[in-house]
């Protein structure tokens, strides 16, 4: 047992709480940090399986870009010493036991199935080898999907903007 | 690396995740954190891809750019969920589910 997988069960246990914390939490700003430390633990994991790229993409879209428009929208609707309403408490029991009996399938079904690992040992995963498979048009390329994010990032950009400018036009 | 970690233990650790997203978006009634748990399922399942990608096929990097691109999704689903959130709360001044009866005004 070795420093790195000690790390791993630790980081595991925090987020596995942090993500219970973030959903339980009555204060909204709270839910949001809590929902930060598992996006960093998640980034930590990918430095972990040495995806370098993917754990700098995770920082800077979800941390910097999705966290903070949550952040964001939270200050914007909500006054900070404001705590959400509970729902009813057969909602609650309705919600928890099925979240729990469908995890424990899930995690019975896990135990269960033999993992074939590869042992394959391939060269270190360099930003250039991402972005040739990334727009190759070869098989295992992914130039199809990588034009279709780009129109859907356009659309929901214009989406967004037309969204947030419409009440404005329709008051005036 | 984290090879001497069984495939099997990180898969139960992210559908605890996944789960708990599951029961912050059926518990919760103010449509933000309805967005915070959807990213604690879309970051489930990141690691799920991930895990496998690195365990069971690490000559093809499909999980790796599958991940990259449900990142993407993400960030251009939150844009636009918050455009909405805003929007609401300027017309009816309130986010929450039940109150938000219709969405035309």
């Amino acid at each position: 047992m070795n420093a790195l997988t000690i790390i791993f069960y630790i980081m595991a246990v925090l987020m596995v709480v942090f993500s219970i914390m973030a959903v339980t939490s009555r204060k909204l700003l709270r839910a949001a940090i809590y929902l930060l430390f598992v996006l960093i633990g998640v980034a930590v994991f990918y430095l972990a399986v040495d995806y370098m790229f993917l754990a700098a993409v995770q920082v800077v879209v979800y941390m910097g870009g999705i966290l903070v428009l949550i952040i964001f929208s939270i200050l914007l609707t909500s006054h900070l010493g404001e705590r959400l309403q509970v729902v009813k408490p057969t909602t609650m029991l309705f919600a928890a036991v099925l979240s729990l009996v469908s995890a424990g399938v899930v995690i019975s079904v896990i135990n269960g199935f033999t993992f074939i690992t590869s042992t394959f040992e391939g060269d270190k995963l360099t930003v250039a080898h991402i972005g040739q498979q990334l727009l190759s048009y070869d098989q295992f390329g992914y130039v199809l999907p990588f034009e279709v994010i780009s129109i859907l990032l356009l659309a929901a950009m214009i989406a967004a903007i037309a969204i947030a400018k419409y009440k404005h036009q329709g008051k005036s | 690396m984290i090879e001497n970690i069984p495939l099997s233990h990180i898969l139960i650790f992210s559908t605890l995740i996944f789960f708990t997203g599951v029961y912050g978006f059926l518990t919760r009634k103010n449509m933000i954190t309805m967005l915070i748990s959807i990213e604690l399922v879309l970051n489930a399942v990141n690691i799920n891809f991930v895990a496998i990608n690195k365990y069971m096929f690490p000559e093809q990097l499909e999980g790796h750019f599958f991940t990259l691109f449900i990142i993407g999704i993400a960030a251009a689903e939150a844009a636009v969920a918050i455009a909405l959130f805003i929007n609401l709360y300027r017309n009816i001044r309130s986010i929450d589910v039940d109150e938000v009866t219709e969405m035309k005004h």
